[in-house]
């Protein structure tokens, strides 16, 4: 039996959740099995800040009850990470940050409620980079978290311990957040699917605001059909979330395995030679990954999208102003932790200059920069005509293309510590993610192979907004022509 | 565009931030590089910018109140420290000023 539970959390979530529904195992033995590897995921590659053991085997007994009962849920007993700045109602959010240190979350965001209710189990709350502001984890309080695929890189970021959890099959499934890749870019350096959905798909109630006109929550699974249930779990309107669309959602899976023929993929030609560089082996994944959906019947067409060069600059400037206005609320008078002070303001400066870490502080400060007076006009009003501009060359180039494909991240994954000492360096490195988060684009990153390192290698499929089934049919292609790149070295059994 | 200390000094006052002996400097030396970069944004020509977009129209809910201080105690039940269903603070308002 402990066999065929360690085969079924090895493979897909959709056949463990068929298993549950057709009760051939329980959610609890599932649930069992997967809190097991939880915990060695977070002694070897500390993936996880919190594990809830007794949480998870209660809702594991609930979801047995609701089969039992005959309801039908497409993810039935799946085991289910969340990253920490995403509440689960109970367990303690801290967002990688020790300004939220005892912060106990009092309900369920919107996209963790709707997983549970298609059948998720949450087993805990994984590392990130300190309220998203990374791409490697290191910015995480908590100290880095380590790539299955090699124990001395970074499993990128901000949603580092949910893909390295998923990477090392300790659960099927993770809750990722997206502002500028950070559900994409780790993807990518783990070998996982990983998806931003169009900007408003699935809301934002529950999630810790880094940057509120780019945050996006999303998944990251092993396959795309696992990636796409659980975005059709996830998404839809949501009275708590303003920005939420009000349109019902796209059906993701009828065309799931609808193939490329016919669809017109664009080839970005920005992404010949980013600042910054770009690695050749994944240049090579770019080529055979345009070669296989060229012989599955797409059409290659090279399209530009000039202002993409500007994207990081537009990026850091907006995505920092927001923080800067989001982070003001962490002040050690409603949540977390308190540094006592000199008066009231002094009580907010302490807590504060405690609280943060480096990465966070540079941000708040950048951000703070860009929207004071004096410079407001010049940096953040510019930007936010830039970002504009950049939605206009989007639909330029979607007039001649379908979707667009380019590498997820320049580099394949780095060393830890390898990047540390220069912020511009890990920032470049953002070029092809930024982009469509910029512009509220749906993007995914899904698995292209290994560079000769043995490291993960990810491509990016961008669409207009509102075309994930075709971004999810074209990954899917890619995912079926392309066969299986292998487990890592760090899988757990 | 380069960053000074004393900008960085200001910034973080704004940001309610203190900044330790020399951290000034050295965040100034980083901006400075990053903000560097954000020059290539002045590349554009002004006459290719759309207009500052608006941001778009916010839909109201219903504003349903919730209950009394006291009938909430999940909004203080994170607070480092509350009392009666409000959060404490130092005090603002001397009792003879």
């Amino acid at each position: 039996m402990t066999s065929d539970l360690d085969l079924l959390l090895d493979g897909p979530a959709h056949e463990l959740a068929a298993a549950v529904s057709f009760r051939k195992v329980t959610a609890r033995q599932v649930a069992e099995v997967s809190l097991g590897r939880v915990a060695k995921s977070r002694a070897l590659h500390g993936s996880f800040l919190h594990v809830a053991p007794a949480a998870a085997l209660a809702a594991a007994d609930e979801v047995d009850r609701r089969v039992a009962s005959g309801e039908a849920m497409p993810l039935a007993g799946v085991p289910l990470a969340v990253k920490d700045n995403v509440n689960v109602a109970g367990l303690p959010s801290t967002a990688g940050s020790r300004i939220l240190a005892g912060f106990v979350a009092a309900d369920d965001a919107t996209c963790v409620a709707r997983l549970r209710a298609a059948g998720c189990v949450v087993v805990g709350k994984t590392s990130c980079d300190e309220f998203g502001m990374g791409s490697s984890n290191e910015n995480s309080a908590f100290g880095p978290v380590r790539n299955p695929w090699d124990p001395s890189c970074v499993p990128g970021g901000s949603s580092g311990g949910s893909a390295a959890a998923v990477a090392a099959l300790a659960v099927p499934l993770a809750i990722g957040t997206d502002t500028g890749g950070s559900v994409r870019q780790p993807a990518s350096f783990c070998s996982l699917v990983g998806v931003k959905p169009t900007y408003g798909r699935v809301p934002r109630y529950g999630l810790l605001a880094y940057a509120s006109s780019l945050d996006q929550a999303g998944p990251l699974a092993r396959n795309v059909r696992d990636a796409a249930l659980a975005l059709a779990a996830m998404s839809g309107p949501d009275p708590r979330d303003a920005t939420s669309l009000r349109s019902a959602p796209p059906e993701l899976l009828e065309r799931l395995e609808a193939g490329a023929a016919g669809a017109r993929i664009g080839l970005l030609a920005e992404a010949e030679a980013p600042e910054g560089g770009l690695d050749s082996d994944v240049g090579a994944a770019l080529e055979t990954t345009a070669r296989l959906l060229e012989s599955a019947g797409a059409t290659l067409v090279r399209v530009s999208v000039p202002r993409v060069s500007l994207a990081v600059a537009a990026y850091y400037i907006l995505a920092t102003a927001e923080a800067s206005s989001n982070l003001a609320r962490y002040d050690g008078v409603r949540y977390g932790a308190r540094r006592e002070g000199d008066g009231l303001s002094g009580l907010y400066r302490a807590t504060r200059t405690a609280g943060f870490g480096p990465e966070v502080k540079r941000r708040i400060l950048l951000g703070t920069f860009a929207l004071s007076s004096g410079y407001r006009e010049a940096w953040y009003e510019r930007a936010q005509r830039v970002r504009a501009l950049l939605a206009i060359d989007f639909a330029e180039a979607f007039r001649s293309c379908d979707a667009i494909l380019c590498p997820t991240a320049p580099q394949p994954a780095f060393r830890i510590g390898e990047k540390g000492a220069d912020p511009l360096a890990m920032y470049l490195a953002d070029v092809f993610t930024v982009p469509a988060s910029l512009a509220g684009l749906p993007a995914l990153s899904v698995p292209a192979g290994l560079s000769r390192d043995r490291l993960p290698i990810g491509m990016q499929l961008a669409g207009p907004a509102g075309s994930e089934p075709l971004l999810l049919a074209l990954g899917r292609e890619v995912e079926r022509a392309a066969g299986e790149w292998g487990r890592p070295p760090g899988a757990i059994r | 565009m380069k960053i000074d200390s004393e900008l960085v000094r200001s910034v973080a006052r704004l940001a309610a931030l203190d900044l330790v002996d020399g951290e000034d400097t050295r965040l100034a030396e980083e901006l400075t590089r990053v903000v560097d970069h954000f020059e290539t944004l002045r590349r554009v020509p002004d006459d290719l910018l759309p207009p500052l977009p608006a941001p778009p129209p916010t839909p109201l809910r219903a504003d349903l109140p919730a209950g009394e201080p006291g009938e909430r105690p999940f909004v203080t039940a994170n607070a480092p420290e509350a009392s009666h269903g409000h959060f404490v603070v130092p005090r603002v308002v001397s009792r003879n000023g």
